[in-house]
Protein backbone atom coordinates (compact mmCIF):
# COMPACT_ATOMS: atom_id res chain seq x y z
CA UNK A 1 0.00 0.00 0.00
CA UNK A 2 1.66 3.33 -1.09
CA UNK A 3 1.31 6.47 1.91
CA UNK A 4 -0.45 9.09 1.11
CA UNK A 5 1.65 12.00 0.79
CA UNK A 6 2.91 14.30 3.62
CA UNK A 7 1.66 17.18 1.89
CA UNK A 8 -0.50 17.70 -1.09
CA UNK A 9 -1.74 21.34 -1.73
CA UNK A 10 -3.92 22.56 -4.65
CA UNK A 11 -4.34 25.84 -5.80
CA UNK A 12 -3.74 27.03 -2.52
CA UNK A 13 -4.31 30.91 -1.87
CA UNK A 14 -4.83 33.20 0.62
CA UNK A 15 -4.79 37.10 0.07
CA UNK A 16 -5.06 40.02 2.71
CA UNK A 17 -7.59 42.14 1.59
CA UNK A 18 -5.99 43.65 -1.43
CA UNK A 19 -2.36 41.70 -0.68
CA UNK A 20 -1.98 38.26 -2.04
CA UNK A 21 0.10 36.15 0.15
CA UNK A 22 -0.40 33.09 -1.52
CA UNK A 23 -1.32 33.11 -5.38
CA UNK A 24 -1.42 29.27 -6.01
CA UNK A 25 0.34 26.69 -4.46
CA UNK A 26 0.49 23.29 -5.74
CA UNK A 27 2.61 20.72 -4.19
CA UNK A 28 3.24 17.24 -3.53
CA UNK A 29 5.75 15.96 -0.92
CA UNK A 30 6.33 12.38 0.20
CA UNK A 31 6.68 10.92 3.36
CA UNK A 32 9.82 10.43 4.84
CA UNK A 33 11.62 13.69 2.62
CA UNK A 34 13.36 16.92 3.30
CA UNK A 35 11.87 19.71 1.63
CA UNK A 36 13.22 23.04 1.50
CA UNK A 37 10.99 25.96 0.73
CA UNK A 38 13.05 28.83 -0.78
CA UNK A 39 12.14 31.94 -1.77
CA UNK A 40 12.71 35.67 -0.88
CA UNK A 41 11.34 37.72 2.09
CA UNK A 42 7.75 38.26 1.63
CA UNK A 43 7.21 35.63 -1.01
CA UNK A 44 4.82 33.91 0.97
CA UNK A 45 6.55 31.03 2.95
CA UNK A 46 5.40 31.60 6.36
CA UNK A 47 2.05 32.74 5.14
CA UNK A 48 1.74 28.85 3.25
CA UNK A 49 3.35 26.91 6.22
CA UNK A 50 0.68 28.86 8.92
CA UNK A 51 -2.21 27.72 6.25
CA UNK A 52 -0.54 24.63 6.43
CA UNK A 53 -0.45 24.25 10.25
CA UNK A 54 -3.66 25.97 10.48
CA UNK A 55 -3.16 29.31 12.09
CA UNK A 56 -4.35 31.03 8.48
CA UNK A 57 -7.12 29.80 6.69
CA UNK A 58 -6.88 29.74 3.37
CA UNK A 59 -8.88 32.31 0.54
CA UNK A 60 -9.12 29.02 -1.85
CA UNK A 61 -7.60 26.22 -2.53
CA UNK A 62 -7.55 22.80 -0.88
CA UNK A 63 -4.80 20.78 0.80
CA UNK A 64 -4.37 17.69 3.11
CA UNK A 65 -1.52 16.37 5.11
CA UNK A 66 -1.09 12.64 6.00
CA UNK A 67 -3.85 11.92 3.53
CA UNK A 68 -6.11 14.03 5.90
CA UNK A 69 -7.66 17.25 5.43
CA UNK A 70 -6.76 20.97 6.87
CA UNK A 71 -7.94 21.37 9.79
CA UNK A 72 -8.28 17.92 11.58
CA UNK A 73 -7.64 18.00 14.97
CA UNK A 74 -6.15 14.09 15.34
CA UNK A 75 -4.15 15.48 12.38
CA UNK A 76 -2.41 17.96 14.67
CA UNK A 77 -1.25 14.96 16.91
CA UNK A 78 0.91 14.09 14.23
CA UNK A 79 2.37 17.31 13.22
CA UNK A 80 5.60 19.19 15.08
CA UNK A 81 5.68 23.06 14.08
CA UNK A 82 8.38 25.60 15.27
CA UNK A 83 7.33 28.97 14.27
CA UNK A 84 9.59 31.54 13.20
CA UNK A 85 8.96 34.60 15.65
CA UNK A 86 8.32 32.83 18.60
CA UNK A 87 7.82 33.37 21.92
CA UNK A 88 6.97 30.75 24.44
CA UNK A 89 5.24 31.02 27.88
CA UNK A 90 8.82 31.94 29.55
CA UNK A 91 7.88 32.27 32.74
CA UNK A 92 8.15 28.20 32.58
CA UNK A 93 11.24 26.33 33.03
CA UNK A 94 12.39 24.51 30.26
CA UNK A 95 11.10 21.24 31.36
CA UNK A 96 7.70 22.51 32.07
CA UNK A 97 7.79 23.82 28.88
CA UNK A 98 8.33 20.46 27.40
CA UNK A 99 5.79 18.91 29.94
CA UNK A 100 2.91 21.69 28.95
CA UNK A 101 3.41 21.15 25.26
CA UNK A 102 3.33 17.12 25.29
CA UNK A 103 0.03 17.32 27.82
CA UNK A 104 -1.10 19.38 25.06
CA UNK A 105 -0.30 16.91 22.60
CA UNK A 106 -2.23 14.31 24.82
CA UNK A 107 0.76 12.67 25.63
CA UNK A 108 0.49 9.67 28.40
CA UNK A 109 2.67 11.29 31.65
CA UNK A 110 5.37 8.39 31.78
CA UNK A 111 5.74 8.50 27.90
CA UNK A 112 6.08 12.41 28.19
CA UNK A 113 8.79 12.14 31.20
CA UNK A 114 10.99 9.73 29.59
CA UNK A 115 10.67 11.74 26.04
CA UNK A 116 11.29 15.47 27.96
CA UNK A 117 14.70 14.15 29.49
CA UNK A 118 15.27 12.70 26.11
CA UNK A 119 14.64 15.79 24.26
CA UNK A 120 16.57 18.18 26.38
CA UNK A 121 19.50 16.09 25.94
CA UNK A 122 19.37 15.87 22.13
CA UNK A 123 19.06 19.68 21.75
CA UNK A 124 21.91 20.08 24.47
CA UNK A 125 19.48 21.84 27.15
CA UNK A 126 19.78 19.04 29.81
CA UNK A 127 22.05 21.82 31.73
CA UNK A 128 19.10 23.95 31.87
CA UNK A 129 16.43 22.05 32.67
CA UNK A 130 15.13 23.46 35.18
CA UNK A 131 16.03 26.54 34.35
CA UNK A 132 13.42 29.38 33.51
CA UNK A 133 12.70 30.03 29.74
CA UNK A 134 12.91 33.73 30.03
CA UNK A 135 16.66 33.67 30.91
CA UNK A 136 17.46 31.84 27.61
CA UNK A 137 19.62 32.72 24.91
CA UNK A 138 17.87 33.55 21.26
CA UNK A 139 20.00 30.20 20.68
CA UNK A 140 18.81 28.39 23.64
CA UNK A 141 15.57 29.32 22.69
CA UNK A 142 15.71 27.87 19.57
CA UNK A 143 16.67 24.50 20.92
CA UNK A 144 14.02 24.36 23.41
CA UNK A 145 11.64 25.37 20.57
CA UNK A 146 12.32 22.61 18.14
CA UNK A 147 12.59 19.92 21.25
CA UNK A 148 8.57 21.31 21.56
CA UNK A 149 8.61 20.66 18.18
CA UNK A 150 9.19 17.28 18.30
CA UNK A 151 7.69 15.78 21.24
CA UNK A 152 4.94 13.70 19.58
CA UNK A 153 7.94 12.17 17.39
CA UNK A 154 5.95 13.28 14.63
CA UNK A 155 5.49 12.41 10.52
CA UNK A 156 5.31 15.29 9.78
CA UNK A 157 7.37 18.54 11.02
CA UNK A 158 7.18 22.24 9.64
CA UNK A 159 10.13 24.18 10.73
CA UNK A 160 10.26 28.02 9.79
CA UNK A 161 13.65 29.28 9.84
CA UNK A 162 14.97 26.99 12.77
CA UNK A 163 18.72 28.23 12.32
CA UNK A 164 18.22 32.09 12.71
CA UNK A 165 19.63 33.20 15.76
CA UNK A 166 21.72 30.30 15.69
CA UNK A 167 25.52 29.71 16.52
CA UNK A 168 27.55 27.00 13.80
CA UNK A 169 27.75 24.43 16.81
CA UNK A 170 23.66 25.53 17.27
CA UNK A 171 23.34 24.79 13.16
CA UNK A 172 25.07 21.42 12.92
CA UNK A 173 23.01 20.52 15.68
CA UNK A 174 19.62 21.40 13.80
CA UNK A 175 21.23 19.32 10.35
CA UNK A 176 22.37 16.73 12.63
CA UNK A 177 18.79 16.40 13.52
CA UNK A 178 16.98 17.06 10.43
CA UNK A 179 19.03 13.86 9.30
CA UNK A 180 17.81 11.61 12.09
CA UNK A 181 14.53 12.46 11.35
CA UNK A 182 15.28 11.67 7.73
CA UNK A 183 16.57 8.11 8.92
CA UNK A 184 13.58 7.75 11.07
CA UNK A 185 10.85 8.60 7.77
CA UNK A 186 9.86 11.66 9.47
CA UNK A 187 8.91 14.46 6.54
CA UNK A 188 10.96 17.73 7.33
CA UNK A 189 9.34 20.70 5.61
CA UNK A 190 11.66 23.14 6.16
CA UNK A 191 11.69 27.23 5.57
CA UNK A 192 14.40 28.83 5.31
CA UNK A 193 16.59 31.25 3.28
CA UNK A 194 20.01 30.10 4.70
CA UNK A 195 20.49 28.01 1.03
CA UNK A 196 23.84 26.72 1.60
CA UNK A 197 21.67 24.88 5.05
CA UNK A 198 19.05 23.73 2.31
CA UNK A 199 21.56 22.43 0.03
CA UNK A 200 22.90 19.75 2.84
CA UNK A 201 19.87 18.86 4.17
CA UNK A 202 17.38 18.48 1.77
CA UNK A 203 16.06 16.22 -1.11
CA UNK A 204 14.40 18.48 -2.95
CA UNK A 205 13.31 22.31 -2.93
CA UNK A 206 10.80 24.80 -4.21
CA UNK A 207 11.41 27.85 -5.32
CA UNK A 208 8.94 30.29 -4.26
CA UNK A 209 8.58 34.26 -5.71
CA UNK A 210 5.53 36.17 -5.20
CA UNK A 211 3.28 33.62 -3.55
CA UNK A 212 4.09 30.73 -6.14
CA UNK A 213 6.26 28.34 -6.93
CA UNK A 214 8.57 28.92 -9.87
CA UNK A 215 10.62 25.87 -9.59
CA UNK A 216 11.06 22.65 -8.07
CA UNK A 217 14.37 20.55 -7.93
CA UNK A 218 15.42 17.28 -6.97
CA UNK A 219 18.78 18.08 -5.09
CA UNK A 220 20.44 15.30 -6.02
CA UNK A 221 20.35 16.58 -10.04
CA UNK A 222 22.41 19.38 -8.59
CA UNK A 223 25.45 16.78 -8.55
CA UNK A 224 24.99 15.12 -12.20
CA UNK A 225 24.29 19.03 -13.74
CA UNK A 226 26.69 20.95 -15.85
CA UNK A 227 29.96 22.56 -14.24
CA UNK A 228 31.29 25.22 -14.61
CA UNK A 229 35.35 25.23 -15.28
CA UNK A 230 37.97 27.87 -14.95
CA UNK A 231 41.50 26.52 -16.69
CA UNK A 232 44.77 28.37 -15.92
CA UNK A 233 46.33 27.35 -19.94
CA UNK A 234 48.96 29.23 -21.72
CA UNK A 235 49.38 28.87 -25.73
CA UNK A 236 45.94 28.21 -26.84
CA UNK A 237 44.50 30.27 -29.61
CA UNK A 238 40.65 30.88 -29.83
CA UNK A 239 40.95 28.71 -32.83
CA UNK A 240 41.64 25.56 -30.50
CA UNK A 241 39.39 26.73 -28.13
CA UNK A 242 36.68 26.35 -30.48
CA UNK A 243 37.44 23.01 -30.82
CA UNK A 244 35.83 22.06 -27.36
CA UNK A 245 32.17 22.80 -28.15
CA UNK A 246 31.91 18.76 -28.60
CA UNK A 247 32.15 18.88 -24.47
CA UNK A 248 31.11 21.92 -23.59
CA UNK A 249 29.63 25.60 -24.31
CA UNK A 250 29.99 29.58 -23.15
CA UNK A 251 33.54 28.93 -24.06
CA UNK A 252 35.29 32.18 -23.18
CA UNK A 253 39.07 32.70 -23.94
CA UNK A 254 40.52 35.80 -21.68
CA UNK A 255 44.61 36.03 -22.42
CA UNK A 256 45.71 32.90 -20.01
CA UNK A 257 42.46 31.95 -18.58
CA UNK A 258 39.75 30.07 -20.30
CA UNK A 259 35.81 29.38 -18.53
CA UNK A 260 33.40 27.09 -20.20
CA UNK A 261 30.68 25.25 -18.99
CA UNK A 262 31.64 21.45 -19.18
CA UNK A 263 27.78 18.98 -20.03
CA UNK A 264 29.34 16.99 -17.58
CA UNK A 265 32.20 16.01 -14.89
CA UNK A 266 33.33 12.77 -17.47
CA UNK A 267 34.28 15.80 -19.80
CA UNK A 268 36.98 16.78 -17.95
CA UNK A 269 39.45 14.74 -18.83
CA UNK A 270 38.23 14.47 -22.39
CA UNK A 271 39.17 18.23 -22.20
CA UNK A 272 42.59 17.86 -20.66
CA UNK A 273 43.74 15.53 -23.34
CA UNK A 274 42.46 17.75 -26.64
CA UNK A 275 44.11 20.42 -25.30
CA UNK A 276 47.43 18.79 -24.76
CA UNK A 277 47.25 17.43 -27.99
CA UNK A 278 47.23 20.68 -29.50
CA UNK A 279 50.25 21.66 -27.32
CA UNK A 280 48.29 23.83 -24.96
CA UNK A 281 50.26 24.04 -21.59
CA UNK A 282 47.62 23.65 -18.56
CA UNK A 283 48.38 24.51 -14.95
CA UNK A 284 45.26 24.14 -13.43
CA UNK A 285 41.70 22.75 -14.13
CA UNK A 286 38.98 24.05 -11.48
CA UNK A 287 35.28 22.58 -11.95
CA UNK A 288 32.96 24.26 -10.00
CA UNK A 289 29.26 23.01 -9.70
CA UNK A 290 26.29 25.28 -9.79
CA UNK A 291 25.09 25.83 -6.52
CA UNK A 292 22.02 26.54 -5.39
CA UNK A 293 22.87 30.48 -4.44
CA UNK A 294 23.16 30.92 -8.08
CA UNK A 295 20.13 28.80 -9.41
CA UNK A 296 18.24 30.83 -6.78
CA UNK A 297 19.69 33.74 -8.11
CA UNK A 298 18.84 32.58 -11.85
CA UNK A 299 14.97 31.71 -10.76
CA UNK A 300 13.86 34.18 -8.75
CA UNK A 301 16.32 37.18 -10.35
CA UNK A 302 18.70 39.59 -8.13
CA UNK A 303 15.96 42.09 -7.18
CA UNK A 304 14.84 38.98 -4.88
CA UNK A 305 11.20 39.16 -6.69
CA UNK A 306 10.57 42.33 -5.14
CA UNK B 1 -6.12 15.25 31.13
CA UNK B 2 -8.33 17.35 29.82
CA UNK B 3 -7.01 20.50 27.54
CA UNK B 4 -9.00 23.07 29.02
CA UNK B 5 -7.80 22.22 32.70
CA UNK B 6 -4.39 22.37 31.20
CA UNK B 7 -4.80 25.27 29.97
CA UNK B 8 -6.80 26.65 33.44
CA UNK B 9 -3.58 25.28 35.16
CA UNK B 10 -1.35 27.47 32.91
CA UNK B 11 -3.07 30.83 33.26
CA UNK B 12 -2.98 30.06 37.15
CA UNK B 13 0.71 29.50 36.90
CA UNK B 14 1.26 32.31 35.02
CA UNK B 15 -0.41 34.60 36.95
CA UNK B 16 1.30 33.43 40.05
CA UNK B 17 4.91 33.35 38.13
CA UNK B 18 4.69 36.98 37.13
CA UNK B 19 3.62 38.40 40.29
CA UNK B 20 -0.01 39.33 39.80
CA UNK B 21 -1.01 36.64 42.67
CA UNK B 22 1.66 38.67 44.86
CA UNK B 23 0.88 41.71 44.13
CA UNK B 24 -2.66 41.56 44.25
CA UNK B 25 -2.48 40.07 47.52
CA UNK B 26 -0.36 43.02 48.94
CA UNK B 27 -2.59 45.60 47.69
CA UNK B 28 -5.71 43.78 48.60
CA UNK B 29 -4.31 43.42 51.87
CA UNK B 30 -3.19 46.91 52.24
CA UNK B 31 -6.71 48.12 51.15
CA UNK B 32 -8.21 46.03 54.05
CA UNK B 33 -5.49 47.46 56.69
CA UNK B 34 -6.81 50.75 55.61
CA UNK B 35 -10.39 49.51 55.66
CA UNK B 36 -10.14 48.32 59.23
CA UNK B 37 -8.46 51.23 60.85
CA UNK B 38 -10.89 53.74 59.00
CA UNK B 39 -14.07 51.12 60.03
CA UNK B 40 -12.43 51.42 63.41
CA UNK B 41 -11.96 55.30 63.67
CA UNK B 42 -15.89 55.55 62.80
CA UNK B 43 -17.18 52.82 64.98
CA UNK B 44 -15.87 54.04 68.05
CA UNK B 45 -17.44 57.56 67.67
CA UNK B 46 -20.87 57.60 68.37
CA UNK B 47 -23.35 59.98 66.57
CA UNK B 48 -25.72 60.06 69.54
CA UNK B 49 -24.98 62.40 72.80
CA UNK B 50 -24.81 59.81 74.89
CA UNK B 51 -27.02 61.53 77.94
CA UNK B 52 -29.85 62.11 75.69
CA UNK B 53 -33.07 60.02 76.79
CA UNK B 54 -33.29 58.28 73.46
CA UNK B 55 -29.61 57.06 73.38
CA UNK B 56 -29.88 53.19 74.56
CA UNK B 57 -32.96 52.33 72.24
CA UNK B 58 -31.70 54.81 68.71
CA UNK B 59 -27.76 53.74 69.72
CA UNK B 60 -28.20 50.25 68.68
CA UNK B 61 -30.19 51.19 65.23
CA UNK B 62 -27.42 53.90 65.06
CA UNK B 63 -24.94 50.94 64.82
CA UNK B 64 -26.06 48.74 62.75
CA UNK B 65 -27.34 51.37 60.28
CA UNK B 66 -23.45 53.08 60.53
CA UNK B 67 -21.92 48.88 60.23
CA UNK B 68 -24.33 48.55 57.00
CA UNK B 69 -23.65 51.84 55.39
CA UNK B 70 -19.50 51.46 56.02
CA UNK B 71 -20.14 47.72 54.75
CA UNK B 72 -21.52 48.48 51.46
CA UNK B 73 -18.95 51.35 51.04
CA UNK B 74 -16.34 48.80 51.65
CA UNK B 75 -17.68 46.39 48.93
CA UNK B 76 -18.29 48.76 46.31
CA UNK B 77 -14.51 50.02 46.27
CA UNK B 78 -14.22 45.87 46.44
CA UNK B 79 -16.49 45.73 43.19
CA UNK B 80 -14.29 48.24 41.43
CA UNK B 81 -11.21 46.13 42.35
CA UNK B 82 -12.63 43.51 41.19
CA UNK B 83 -14.05 44.83 38.02
CA UNK B 84 -10.18 46.64 37.52
CA UNK B 85 -8.59 43.05 38.09
CA UNK B 86 -10.88 41.38 35.44
CA UNK B 87 -10.43 43.96 32.59
CA UNK B 88 -6.62 44.12 33.16
CA UNK B 89 -6.63 40.18 33.27
CA UNK B 90 -8.95 39.80 30.43
CA UNK B 91 -7.38 42.52 28.01
CA UNK B 92 -3.79 41.14 27.74
CA UNK B 93 -4.43 37.21 27.42
CA UNK B 94 -5.61 36.93 24.05
CA UNK B 95 -4.50 39.83 22.10
CA UNK B 96 -1.10 39.96 24.15
CA UNK B 97 -0.52 35.68 23.00
CA UNK B 98 -1.20 36.72 19.75
CA UNK B 99 1.03 39.61 19.42
CA UNK B 100 3.63 37.80 21.08
CA UNK B 101 2.98 34.58 18.70
CA UNK B 102 2.74 32.26 21.96
CA UNK B 103 -0.78 31.21 20.79
CA UNK B 104 0.94 29.57 17.48
CA UNK B 105 2.41 26.23 19.26
CA UNK B 106 -0.65 26.20 21.62
CA UNK B 107 -3.44 26.04 19.02
CA UNK B 108 -1.31 24.15 16.62
CA UNK B 109 -2.11 21.32 18.76
CA UNK B 110 -4.53 19.11 18.52
CA UNK B 111 -7.13 21.10 20.72
CA UNK B 112 -9.80 22.82 19.76
CA UNK B 113 -10.02 26.66 20.08
CA UNK B 114 -12.35 26.87 22.22
CA UNK B 115 -10.32 24.45 24.75
CA UNK B 116 -8.02 27.73 24.73
CA UNK B 117 -10.95 30.18 25.68
CA UNK B 118 -12.51 28.08 27.94
CA UNK B 119 -9.61 27.24 29.65
CA UNK B 120 -8.08 31.18 30.34
CA UNK B 121 -11.99 31.82 31.24
CA UNK B 122 -11.65 28.98 33.86
CA UNK B 123 -7.83 30.34 34.89
CA UNK B 124 -8.76 33.67 35.59
CA UNK B 125 -12.17 33.02 36.86
CA UNK B 126 -10.52 31.50 39.88
CA UNK B 127 -7.84 33.77 40.31
CA UNK B 128 -10.96 36.37 40.36
CA UNK B 129 -12.47 34.18 42.74
CA UNK B 130 -9.67 33.80 45.42
CA UNK B 131 -8.93 37.89 45.14
CA UNK B 132 -12.75 38.62 45.39
CA UNK B 133 -13.20 36.12 48.36
CA UNK B 134 -10.49 37.15 49.90
CA UNK B 135 -11.17 41.50 49.45
CA UNK B 136 -14.86 40.87 50.63
CA UNK B 137 -13.79 38.07 53.16
CA UNK B 138 -11.51 40.83 54.75
CA UNK B 139 -14.62 43.28 54.82
CA UNK B 140 -17.24 40.72 55.83
CA UNK B 141 -14.55 39.54 59.22
CA UNK B 142 -13.06 42.95 59.92
CA UNK B 143 -16.89 44.47 60.40
CA UNK B 144 -17.64 41.57 62.39
CA UNK B 145 -15.13 40.96 64.49
CA UNK B 146 -15.35 44.81 65.15
CA UNK B 147 -19.02 45.50 65.42
CA UNK B 148 -21.05 42.06 65.27
CA UNK B 149 -22.72 42.83 62.23
CA UNK B 150 -22.99 40.55 59.36
CA UNK B 151 -25.20 42.18 56.27
CA UNK B 152 -28.30 39.79 55.19
CA UNK B 153 -28.39 37.29 52.08
CA UNK B 154 -24.37 37.93 52.35
CA UNK B 155 -24.22 34.99 50.09
CA UNK B 156 -26.14 36.45 46.96
CA UNK B 157 -24.31 39.46 47.30
CA UNK B 158 -21.00 38.30 46.84
CA UNK B 159 -21.84 35.91 44.49
CA UNK B 160 -23.63 39.03 42.63
CA UNK B 161 -20.22 41.12 42.63
CA UNK B 162 -18.00 38.08 41.35
CA UNK B 163 -20.31 37.37 38.98
CA UNK B 164 -19.83 40.82 37.76
CA UNK B 165 -15.96 40.80 37.23
CA UNK B 166 -16.98 37.92 35.38
CA UNK B 167 -18.59 39.55 32.88
CA UNK B 168 -16.11 42.27 32.72
CA UNK B 169 -13.46 39.94 32.14
CA UNK B 170 -15.53 37.80 29.65
CA UNK B 171 -15.74 41.23 27.79
CA UNK B 172 -12.19 42.09 28.27
CA UNK B 173 -11.56 38.67 26.18
CA UNK B 174 -14.14 39.17 23.71
CA UNK B 175 -12.56 42.25 22.55
CA UNK B 176 -9.27 40.65 23.39
CA UNK B 177 -9.80 37.97 20.80
CA UNK B 178 -9.79 40.96 18.10
CA UNK B 179 -8.50 43.89 18.89
CA UNK B 180 -5.23 45.23 21.04
CA UNK B 181 -4.60 44.83 24.49
CA UNK B 182 -4.87 48.62 24.62
CA UNK B 183 -7.92 49.03 22.42
CA UNK B 184 -9.45 46.43 24.78
CA UNK B 185 -8.96 47.77 27.90
CA UNK B 186 -10.58 51.38 26.35
CA UNK B 187 -13.62 49.41 25.06
CA UNK B 188 -14.20 48.10 28.63
CA UNK B 189 -13.70 50.59 30.66
CA UNK B 190 -15.55 52.79 28.71
CA UNK B 191 -18.72 50.00 28.44
CA UNK B 192 -18.43 50.51 32.60
CA UNK B 193 -18.11 54.02 32.41
CA UNK B 194 -21.28 53.46 30.37
CA UNK B 195 -23.08 51.33 32.59
CA UNK B 196 -22.12 53.51 35.72
CA UNK B 197 -23.56 56.55 34.36
CA UNK B 198 -26.79 54.58 32.96
CA UNK B 199 -27.04 53.25 36.72
CA UNK B 200 -26.29 56.71 37.93
CA UNK B 201 -29.69 58.00 35.79
CA UNK B 202 -31.57 55.41 36.63
CA UNK B 203 -31.26 56.07 40.54
CA UNK B 204 -31.66 59.69 40.52
CA UNK B 205 -34.94 59.07 37.86
CA UNK B 206 -36.44 56.45 40.60
CA UNK B 207 -35.94 59.39 43.48
CA UNK B 208 -37.57 62.07 41.07
CA UNK B 209 -40.11 59.83 40.19
CA UNK B 210 -38.83 60.35 36.21
CA UNK B 211 -39.93 56.56 34.30
CA UNK B 212 -37.80 57.67 31.38
CA UNK B 213 -34.58 58.14 33.26
CA UNK B 214 -35.53 55.17 34.47
CA UNK B 215 -36.02 53.78 31.06
CA UNK B 216 -32.37 55.35 30.31
CA UNK B 217 -30.85 53.28 33.05
CA UNK B 218 -32.58 50.15 31.76
CA UNK B 219 -31.09 50.31 28.14
CA UNK B 220 -27.52 51.11 29.30
CA UNK B 221 -27.79 47.94 31.32
CA UNK B 222 -29.35 45.90 28.62
CA UNK B 223 -26.01 46.88 26.94
CA UNK B 224 -23.84 45.76 29.45
CA UNK B 225 -25.80 44.46 32.62
CA UNK B 226 -22.43 45.05 35.31
CA UNK B 227 -23.74 48.10 37.22
CA UNK B 228 -26.78 46.34 37.97
CA UNK B 229 -25.51 43.41 39.34
CA UNK B 230 -23.84 45.74 41.56
CA UNK B 231 -26.81 46.84 42.67
CA UNK B 232 -28.56 44.23 42.66
CA UNK B 233 -26.27 43.39 45.46
CA UNK B 234 -26.31 46.07 47.03
CA UNK B 235 -29.86 45.88 47.64
CA UNK B 236 -29.82 42.27 48.93
CA UNK B 237 -27.24 43.15 51.54
CA UNK B 238 -28.32 46.88 52.64
CA UNK B 239 -29.93 46.93 55.90
CA UNK B 240 -33.90 47.71 55.90
CA UNK B 241 -33.63 51.30 56.70
CA UNK B 242 -31.14 52.17 54.36
CA UNK B 243 -33.07 51.06 51.73
CA UNK B 244 -35.66 54.08 52.39
CA UNK B 245 -32.92 56.84 52.95
CA UNK B 246 -33.14 57.18 48.99
CA UNK B 247 -30.09 57.46 47.21
CA UNK B 248 -26.33 57.02 47.68
CA UNK B 249 -23.70 55.44 45.47
CA UNK B 250 -23.80 52.06 47.94
CA UNK B 251 -27.13 51.58 47.82
CA UNK B 252 -30.06 50.89 45.70
CA UNK B 253 -33.44 52.83 45.25
CA UNK B 254 -34.27 51.70 41.45
CA UNK B 255 -33.51 48.08 41.79
CA UNK B 256 -33.02 45.71 38.96
CA UNK B 257 -35.10 42.87 38.86
CA UNK B 258 -34.15 39.08 38.75
CA UNK B 259 -34.73 38.86 35.42
CA UNK B 260 -32.14 41.63 34.08
CA UNK B 261 -29.64 39.51 36.72
CA UNK B 262 -30.54 36.02 34.07
CA UNK B 263 -30.29 38.60 31.16
CA UNK B 264 -26.66 39.18 32.95
CA UNK B 265 -26.05 35.17 33.00
CA UNK B 266 -27.15 34.95 29.16
CA UNK B 267 -25.63 37.81 28.12
CA UNK B 268 -21.99 36.60 29.78
CA UNK B 269 -22.44 33.41 28.27
CA UNK B 270 -23.14 35.20 24.98
CA UNK B 271 -20.21 37.04 25.09
CA UNK B 272 -18.11 33.57 25.65
CA UNK B 273 -19.78 32.27 22.66
CA UNK B 274 -18.86 35.75 20.59
CA UNK B 275 -15.24 35.02 21.80
CA UNK B 276 -15.11 31.36 20.82
CA UNK B 277 -16.42 32.18 17.55
CA UNK B 278 -14.05 35.81 17.00
CA UNK B 279 -11.15 33.81 18.49
CA UNK B 280 -12.18 30.23 16.00
CA UNK B 281 -12.10 32.20 12.58
CA UNK B 282 -9.20 34.67 13.38
CA UNK B 283 -6.12 34.23 11.48
CA UNK B 284 -2.94 33.83 14.02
Amino acid sequence: MSLAPAVETYELSKTFGQNIAVKSLTLQIQQGEVFGFLGPNGAGKTTSIKMLVGLITPTSGRAALLGAPLGQRSLRARIGFLPEHFRFQDWLTAREFLTLHGQLFGMERRRLQARVDELLERVGLSDFRDKAIVTFSKGMLQRIGLAQALLNQPALVFLDEPTSGLDPVGRILVRDIIRELRTQGTCVFLNSHLLSEIEVTCDRVAFISHGEVIRLLELASLDTGQLTVSLRVSGLTAETAAGLSPWAEAIQLDGNHLTLKAHDEAALPEINQYLVTHAVAVYEIVPRRVSLEELFIQTVGRDGGL
Amino acid sequence: MNPVFILARMTFVQAVRRRIVLTGLLLGLCFLIVFSIGFHMINTRSFVPPNSAEATGIQHIYDAEKASGLFLAGMYAVTFLGIAMAALLGADTLAGEINSGTIQVIVTKPIRRSDVVFGKWLGFAGLLGLYLLLLEGGVTLSILLQSGYVAPHLAAGLALIYMESLLIMTVAMACSSRFSALATGGIVFGLYGLSFIGGWIEQIGAVLNSPTAVQVGIITSLIIPSESLWRRASYEMQSPLSGLLGISPFGASSVPSLLMVAYAVLYLLAVLALTIRIFHRRDL
